[in-house]
């Protein structure tokens, strides 16, 4: 006798799944492209205390005169305080991986069970959170991050906070946007004919309908993270010089650039882009692969 | 003992309150449905028939609002009951077949997993292995492979989709079906096959139908009795074979003399003339006038009552009231 069966493991779903991404054309090899890039970007920062040659942080690793050139012994160069540029390089992620992903979460627990609650409920309830959540995009996303952040102060936790002020609207607005439209679809409609509570039909219909449209809302979302925490550690609102970070050599860097050392912004800039023009590749082909178009 | 009937429905007014203004979806109907009955509603688009179908399990979306009237279920007023109690009669006394079987079913679940939340949320005593063996007697009933419990709905035609609607809709035996247009978005072989099977199914299990249509033809042979709608009131109402024999009101006539007979293969096809009124400003006196070409002064400033031309035939008519 049949049975539902037993949930594959998580390779096996995986691996059909990427055998059929790459029959979908361009926005297939997309989304393998970005997953390529940033799990790789990932992969280096995990192991980036092992594989560099010097210690990050240690200052004048190289004799003076620093920031020295590109050379045999240090491919990357050196900066001002004569750090290696090629460990900073590998170990660099670390801070803007775990804020992005942070502020990511942070979104997800707060954005969506506001936009389906609020959605769902209607009325009152809906023009009320609304109304709080565009007037948070009155204000321009970078500035306000920055403001939060300020008030904060320094770390981490603050950093992926301040940024997740700025993304909820937008969890918020495509969640709601979603639930408008799946809670007049006839399948919630006949949940409710068969006796289903507001609570199952808001967790097992609408949830996992909404799922794909906030997957690629918070690859999005990690894309803009990662520049969000850039820009934040280029204003002096990073972690602290003691930990290697991509943003914080861009700041050491600009003051660099004038006197001719390319070396000290170029390489971590290039990081900071690949990272979240990886983020961006995901989301932009998932959201072509995960929305129905109308064959041409 | 008197036996009650399993529905009743005492002079129901819906209204939709748009902000355009009031819309009397459903004006003052009544009927009765006993055990084991087949009922057909027709009615044009905006007839109020598919309102009348969701009001009888309290589902009239907003902003409809049921104003007045009673809904009787075993003798039990549901506009009374709490949300509670109401929830417990949907899918399990009452069931909807609904009319889109492309979007009726949750593209996320598996077809095995309808039937286990639909079980369980009024059994909840009930294991995942007795609900899928129920589901799958349930599957087997409307022809469709137990083994598919497994598949997800896109793995299925529409037809096949509307057939799991309908296993869905008699899993838990219900006491009253309701089907709105369950047959409007198939084809006219698959159409056939759907009625039947829900046919057949009244007979094995003995529950009531409702059976919502605009098509008159596929209700006469099938229904025992036939309820017709226009711009939300009942027009006509009496059993199929006396209906089918000898309709009274205009507007029955005239969607009788539309269908196609190929038996009369000389016979012109008629049409009713003019189109179903708007509703937020019906015309006044019989709604059906603008169109009635036995419409009369009267018709235009009077709303006909309706009469029992013969016994159990009730038509909605001056031209039946007139008659001593």
């Amino acid at each position: 006798m049949p049975k539902l069966e037993v949930k594959r493991s998580f390779l096996a779903r995986l691996i059909p799944g990427l055998t059929s991404l790459t029959k979908r054309g361009s926005a297939g090899w997309m989304t393998i492209m970005g997953s390529v890039i940033v799990l790789s970007m990932v992969l280096m920062t995990v192991l980036g205390p092992w594989l560099s040659p010097y210690d990050p942080t240690a200052i004048n690793v190289s004799p003076p005169p620093n920031p020295s050139p590109p050379n045999a012994d240090f491919p990357l160069g050196t900066n001002l305080l004569g750090q290696d540029m090629l460990s900073r390089v590998l170990c660099g992620g670390s801070i803007m991986l775990q804020v992005a992903l942070l502020s990511v979460l942070f979104c997800f627990i707060i954005g969506v069970p506001i936009g389906l609650l609020a959605s769902y409920a209607g009325g009152i309830i809906d023009k009320v959170f609304t109304l709080v959540m565009d007037s948070f995009y009155a204000f321009p996303g970078l500035v306000l991050a920055i403001a939060i952040a300020a008030m904060m102060g320094r770390g981490v936790v603050n950093m992926a906070l301040s940024i997740a002020v700025v993304y909820v609207p937008s969890y918020f607005r495509i969640v709601r946007s979603q639930v408008l439209t799946i809670k007049e679809l006839p399948y919630t409609e006949a949940a409710r004919a068969t006796g289903a509570r507001g609570r199952t039909i808001l967790l097992r219909y609408i949830l996992p309908n909404v799922v794909p449209s906030i997957a690629v809302v918070a690859t999005v979302n990690f894309a803009d993270a990662i520049l969000t925490a850039a820009g934040l550690t280029f204003v002096g609102l990073g972690v602290g010089i003691d930990i290697p970070d991509w943003g914080w050599d861009l700041t050491q860097g600009r003051q660099l650039l004038p006197s001719g050392s390319w070396w000290v912004i170029t390489f971590p800039g290039i990081m900071i882009v690949l990272l979240a023009l990886g983020f961006t590749l995901i989301g932009e082909g998932l959201s072509e692969l995960l929305t129905p178009r109308l064959e041409q | 003992m008197i036996s009650l009937p399993l529905l009743e429905v005492d002079s129901l007014t819906v209204d939709y309150r748009t902000q355009r203004g009031n819309i009397r979806a459903v004006n003052n109907v009544s009927f009765t449905l006993e055990k084991g009955e087949t009922l057909g509603l027709v009615g044009e688009s905006g007839s109020g028939k598919s309102t009348l179908g969701l009001s009888i399990i309290r589902l009239v979306p907003p902003p409809g609002v049921i104003v007045n009237g009673h809904i009787k279920i075993d003798g039990t007023d549901i506009l009374n009951l709490s949300k509670e109690e109401m929830r417990s009669i949907r899918g399990k006394k009452v069931a909807l077949v609904f009319q889109d079987p492309m979007t009726s079913l949750n593209p996320v679940k598996k077809v095995g997993a309808h039937f286990i939340e639909l079980i369980r949320t009024h059994e909840p005593d009930v294991g995942e292995g007795e609900a899928l063996e129920r589901a799958e007697k349930a599957l087997n009933d409307v022809g469709i492979l137990p083994e598919r419990i497994n598949a997800y709905p896109h793995q299925f035609s529409g037809g096949m989709r509307q057939r799991i609607m309908i296993a869905l809709a008699i899993a838990l035996n219900p006491d009253l079906v309701i089907a709105d247009e369950p047959t409007t978005a198939l084809d006219v072989i698959v159409q056939a096959k759907t009625l039947d099977l829900l046919k057949s199914l009244r007979d094995t299990y003995g529950m009531a139908l409702i059976l919502i249509t605009h098509d008159l033809s596929i209700v006469l042979e099938r229904c025992d009795k036939i309820i017709v709608m226009y711009a939300g009131s009942v027009v006509e109402y009496a059993s199929s074979v006396e209906l089918h024999r000898n309709p009274r009101h205009p507007y029955t006539q005239g969607l009788l003399q539309s269908i196609p007979n190929i038996e009369l293969a000389e016979q012109k096809l008629e049409a009713i003339p003019g189109s179903p009124p708007n509703m937020l400003n019906p015309p006044k006196g019989c709604r059906f006038w603008p169109r009635c070409s036995h419409a009369e002064k009267k018709c235009r400033v009077e709303e006909p009552p309706i009469v029992e031309s013969s016994p159990g035939h009730f038509v909605r008519c001056f031209m039946e009231a007139a008659q001593p």
